[in-house]
């Protein structure tokens, strides 16, 4: 398959804080016990795209980065880490590892992304359409009804559960439409010219952006030379190219040549019609050809391109990391009922557990990790080699790594980084706890953020 | 209603349906309430015109009966005697399980106004099918009703059902092939529920806006650009109550339905049925006219087809879609093309040639004519060698040998055409002239479609027409009767789309073009929104604070005007001055401005005056000046409270010397001393404006050159005081 894929995976993200830190970048922050990267990766390796390069923000965290990989996908995956400037967008990252792309087309793929979309399967939605741009739809996260614990759901059913607005063709192969941001909370406006084509259009609000595209490599180029304002990908480029589809010889003048260089070369504007007829699978041609073509129906006047959508099904877990709150539903799902995600046992090898210690179901416990007497664990994370002593309540809450926790502590809904030190009977409610902090004895904590001052 | 009381109390629930059961009631509005088919509507309703050789209202009434409605109230208004007329000779009146009554009105304008009245007389007691009389339409109504009837037992803000049709509107015009513009429709793919509804979607250029609540509140909506309003609908009594509620609704659509779909508060709600295999259209226009007449002529609205209508009157059908009735003379080498109905004891001479075309009963067509797709009603006369295309030709008319009609004229009544006349392309002729009154208002349009017609028909056909016809014959040629309708501006561009005529290649040609463009400035458009979301709003806010100025600016003008008008009445009149600033006040209270602008007003009045009075040469023009200052300077003196009321009136001058009475141009550092003469300017004005000019720009500074010898002197004059002080 002639696909590059890039990975975007971030650096230091600020809604994350205090959870990511220099140390533990956001690629590396550990989702039941593997880094957030892992998961993406290794979607990747199951459609077997293994021609992958990871751009991280910020020189340090590629190397960690880097390092990691090197470590954990050696002789599996062919990956160059790039390390590229912060706060330059999703668009600028690409920009800056522009010259590392060759492939026909490109698979951009958020480095947090937690989901089961095969990216092989974009990747063939993407050739079959000879699509300009495939982006990935799935299904909002339906707030509250499915999730077991009605804990963790409470703050989502606050969140306005559109995160996009999408428009799709009656057969919802092409995207006519796509609102982010800021346009949601707008009035929706819908060129006519393109309703004239299409006829007529679904517009949808329970659907979102999984944030993993595929690019023409020639068009994503361009566009990202000729717009030099285009900052983000989900916001400028991808809109951009959505709404010019019908229009793209204003600005994309240099595909046809472009296409040449791909294995279909055909002479005459017919045949093209019929090989993309043929492409796509379809009886009739797509309002994309019947557009182009003058009423007489032969001569190709008008240059389109395509942008297609790839649903996927309503039963595909299909989550981003980018808040913390995400990361305790991540979490929480992985470990649960998005369990296949990981392949690994959901306990580790060796628990030692203090008599009268209860772990429930959907929990984890990482390796070497010791647990004193009478402790309940709940709908938890616990890190590898982490020491809990005795009487310590855990729920809903995720432990990092050589997490010490003193006897008698309760902690609820928080998350608690690696090496962190929690003295006896501290009270944690909805807390998160930085890297390295010592919470003293008898403390007790709601809903803060706590962390070292960084130096 | 006081049977779903009842059924309320009653014990079982099944019961309040049964209660509630009444014969399926349905309203036919016998009057568009608009004007699209003058001028043929100008003499007879638009119900009766032959479609395919039967009134309108047959198929509409026939399909009604068929589809199960037992009572049908015929609203009429304009000519409503012959709608009446008609309905009491045919044989709708003496059905056995289907009644029809005629509900007339002479003064209603609009549906909103024939629905408020159907309201008052109380005869509509449950769901009723809601109809123009001139809908044909064969689909089965059991589906739509049973969906209607089990909405609303669900929910009782349900209030109606729309029939809608796949139809896809022409990707170059933009309109469907019934000639209606282009339609969107938001609808709810799981309840069918219509969320938006916008057929005319000009003004908001480019875009289909859709309200954020209507997305936040649906999860998934389709917005249909391939659908065609049927103009059928399945309403519950709330419908006719709310027209009284809201008595400005006038219009079904723009109105009803419009407004239903904004109002939140009420929460009545509007479905739609989507019919899949049956026809349904409305003939709104002369194109849907030419579609649906075609459209019968190919049987798709069977059985609602001339030779099963027409019953009795025994009409064959024969290969190619040719109709013809018993008693046709058809000359042996005429050619009768495919899908042409020809009428009952029509004659047809030798070489004629007829295709794709209607002709009614008892006409008399010569040799050698070309009929090409056109409609010839009853008793029409064409002689020989006459060519027709796309034409519609209405009762009684002649066309004198050798005639010609191009493609979309239309010929009322009893029209003449004279011999080797030509008539041109989209003419509209008829024996009654137009009428003058062509209001851009549609309200007003409805009020003279119905009350005005019918005098002026009384008056013109029943009357004599001959005294005007001398000079109109060389409108039609020699021997010719009728006036051509003129065709206003703006209105030519509705012509051709709405014509029986297929619209002309160039046409098509032109309007690619001028899409491409459009689209064009739409994409960049796009791009300007795109650049961020807030861009936006920042150039909406700063367009609505140029139309302030904008408005400010006008309000101005007008003041100005005013003013002007009194000072001229208070010259002529020999007004009194005192009561001249009387009513100078007024006017600057009334459109609230301030007395810095009454100066200026009052000075430009002046001046425009004397430069508008006879003279000769400068000198005279400056006495004239000099005249109107001495005589009027107490008016002007009295809105001249500080120095900078004066400093307005001098640069006031300026304004007019460069722009609207450049003879000033010359004059002004005399009248400038004049008015200081005058003691209208105070010399501390004037050199306060100088100072003021000093600092502009060189060609701002022409005035004040010219007169810096006055200045100078002013300023020397001033230093002198100082100095005897």
């Amino acid at each position: 398959m002639d696909f590059q894929v890039v990975v975007l995976a971030g650096g230091n993200s600020k809604s994350l804080t205090p959870l990511v830190s220099k140390d533990v970048p956001k690629p590396l922050l550990p989702v039941a016990n593997h880094p957030v990267l892992y998961y993406v990766l290794r979607q990747l390796e199951q459609s077997n795209l293994k021609d992958l390069i990871v751009v991280v923000e910020g020189e340090d965290a590629g190397l960690l980065v880097g390092a990691w990989i090197s470590g954990t996908f050696v002789d599996r995956l062919h990956v160059e880490t790039a390390a590229v400037p912060e706060d330059i967008g999703t668009a600028g990252a690409l920009r800056a590892i522009s010259h590392y792309l060759t492939a026909k087309d490109i698979l951009v793929v958020s480095g947090d992304l937690v989901s089961d979309v095969s990216p092989g399967a974009v990747a063939a939605t993407h050739r079959r359409h000879d699509a300009v741009v495939t982006a990935t739809l799935c299904c909002v996260p339906i707030s509250g009804s499915s999730e077991s614990g009605s804990s963790g759901g409470k703050d989502k059913t606050k969140k306005p559960g559109r995160y996009n607005i999408i428009g799709l063709d009656p057969r919802k192969q092409f995207l006519l439409h796509i609102a982010t941001g800021a346009e949601i909370e707008k009035d929706t406006r819908l060129q006519k010219h393109l309703l004239h084509a299409v006829g007529q259009m679904e517009i949808r609000s329970d659907l979102m952006d999984a944030h993993m595209y595929a690019f023409k490599r020639s068009v994503l180029q361009e566009v990202l030379d000729r717009k030099d304002t285009f900052q983000s990908l989900k916001q400028d480029v991808v809109p951009y190219l959505v709404r010019s589809q019908l229009k793209s010889e204003a600005v994309l003048s240099g595909i046809p040549q472009a296409e040449e260089d791909g294995n279909e070369k055909v002479s005459f504007p017919n045949n093209q019609v019929m090989v993309s007829q043929i492409l796509a699978n379809a009886s009739t041609p797509s309002f994309h050809e019947l557009y182009s073509m003058d009423p007489d129906g032969f001569a190709q006047t008008r240059k389109t391109h395509k942008c297609c959508a790839y649903i996927a099904s309503s039963s595909i877990y299909c989550v981003r990391l980018n808040s913390i709150q995400a990361f305790m539903d991540i979490n929480r799902d992985v470990t649960g009922e998005a369990d296949h995600l990981l392949s690994d046992n959901v306990i580790g090898p060796s628990p030692k557990l203090g008599t009268k210690t209860t772990v429930g179901p959907h929990c984890m416990l990482g390796e070497g990790s010791e647990m004193g007497d009478k402790c309940q664990v709940k709908r938890s994370v616990i890190g590898r080699h982490c020491r809990i002593g005795s009487h310590v309540k855990v729920v809903n809450s995720v432990v990092m790594n050589h997490v010490t926790i003193g006897d008698g502590c309760i902690i609820q809904g928080s998350v608690i980084c690696s090496n962190v030190q929690l003295q006896e009977r501290v009270v944690l409610k909805d807390c998160q706890v930085g890297a390295g902090f010592v919470v003293t004895a008898g403390s007790e904590y709601k809903g803060e953020s706590l962390a070292r001052k960084e130096k | 209603m006081g049977a779903q009381k009842k059924g309320a109390t009653a014990r079982v629930s099944e019961d309040p349906e049964e209660l509630t059961r009444h014969p399926l009631q349905a309203i036919l509005l016998a009057d568009s309430f608009t004007t699209k088919f003058r001028p043929i509507t100008l003499e007879r309703p638009k119900v009766l015109l032959p479609l395919a050789n039967i009134p309108m209202i047959n198929y509409t009434l026939a399909w009604l009966e068929s589809a199960g409605v037992e009572e049908v109230f015929v609203f009429c208004c304009a000519h409503s005697k012959q709608v009446i007329d008609y309905l009491e000779s045919s044989e709708w009146s003496s059905q056995p399980n289907f009644s029809v009554t005629t509900i007339e009105s002479h003064n209603s304008i609009s549906a909103g106004d024939a629905l408020r009245l159907i309201y008052e007389r109380n005869v509509i007691h449950g769901d009723f099918v809601l109809i123009s009389g001139d809908t044909v339409s064969n689909m089965s109504l059991t589906q739509a009703l049973q969906e209607h009837k089990d909405r609303r037992k669900k929910d009782a803000n349900a209030i109606m059902t729309m029939v809608v049709k796949q139809s896809k509107s022409s990707p170059i015009t933009q309109q469907s092939r019934l000639g209606t513009d282009e339609l969107f429709m938001a609808i709810n793919p799981v309840t069918k529920q219509l969320l938006y509804y916008e057929d005319k979607a000009e003004y908001s250029k480019g875009f289909i806006s859709l309200d954020k609540t209507l997305i936040a509140d649906n999860p998934s909506v389709i917005l249909h650009n391939d659908k065609q309003d049927c103009y059928i609908d399945i309403c519950s009594q709330e419908v006719l109550s709310l027209f009284t509620d809201n008595f400005d609704y006038q219009h079904l659509r723009r109105h009803f339905v419009k407004g239903l779909l904004v109002d939140d508060i009420m929460g009545y709600k509007i479905f739609t049925h989507e019919i899949q295999s049956s026809y349904a259209a409305r003939i709104d226009n002369f194109r849907s006219y030419d579609t649906i007449s075609k459209d019968i002529i190919q049987r798709w609205t069977y059985p609602f087809v001339p030779d099963v209508l027409s019953g009795s009157s025994a009409i064959k059908v024969e290969r190619q879609g040719t109709y013809r009735a018993s008693d046709v003379t058809l000359s042996r080498c005429a050619q009768l093309g495919s899908f042409t109905f020809i009428g009952q004891g029509t004659k047809i001479g030798n070489g004629t040639k007829i295709s794709h075309s209607v002709i009614g009963e008892r006409c008399t067509i010569g040799s050698n004519v070309t009929i090409e797709g056109s409609y010839i009603w009853n008793n029409v006369t064409i002689e020989d060698g006459c060519e027709l295309r796309n034409a519609i030709v209405c009762d009684g008319v002649i066309l004198k040998s050798g005639a010609v009609l191009q493609p979309g004229v239309i010929l009322s009544f009893k029209v003449v055409v004279g011999q080797q006349f030509v008539v041109p392309a989209y003419s509209k002729v008829s024996l009654l002239q137009q009428p003058t009154q062509q209001d851009s208002d549609e309200e007003l349009e409805y009020a003279d479609s119905t009350s005005g017609t019918g005098e002026l028909r009384s008056d013109q056909l029943n009357g004599d027409i001959a005294p005007d016809l001398s000079e109109t014959a060389s409108e039609l040629g020699t021997g010719g009767v009728g006036y051509i309708w003129t065709v206003f501006e703006g209105a030519y561009d509705e012509e051709w789309r709405h014509s029986v005529a297929p619209i002309p290649t160039d046409k098509l040609v032109k309007l690619m073009l001028d899409k491409d463009e459009d689209e064009e400035l739409l994409t960049q458009d796009g791009n300007v929104i795109s650049a961020s979301g807030e861009l936006k709003t920042d150039s909406d806010g700063n367009g609505s604070e140029d139309d302030d100025n904008e408005d400010s600016r006008d309000d101005y003008v007008s003041f100005e005007k005013e003013v002007e008008a009194t000072f001229l009445r208070a010259v002529h009149e020999n007004v009194k001055v005192d009561l001249a600033v009387l009513e100078v006040n007024a006017l600057r209270l009334s459109y609230n401005m301030a007395s810095v602008d009454c100066g200026g007003a009052i000075f430009y009045s002046m001046m425009k005056l004397a430069v508008e009075s006879p003279h000769n040469s400068a000198s005279e023009l400056h006495r004239n000046a000099a005249d109107i200052v001495t005589t009027w300077q107490k008016l002007l003196k009295s809105f001249l409270h500080d120095i900078d009321e004066e400093i307005e009136v001098i640069l006031k001058f300026e304004e007019m010397c460069l722009e609207s009475a450049k003879e000033f141009a010359a004059l002004f550092p005399q009248i400038l001393h004049l008015l200081y003469d005058k003691e209208i300017l105070q010399e501390d004005a004037i050199l306060r404006w100088a100072d003021e000019k000093e600092g502009a720009d060189e060609s701002d500074k022409v005035f004040l050159k010219r007169s810096e010898k006055f200045i100078q002197w002013l300023r020397e004059a001033e230093e002198e005081e100082e100095e005897d002080e």
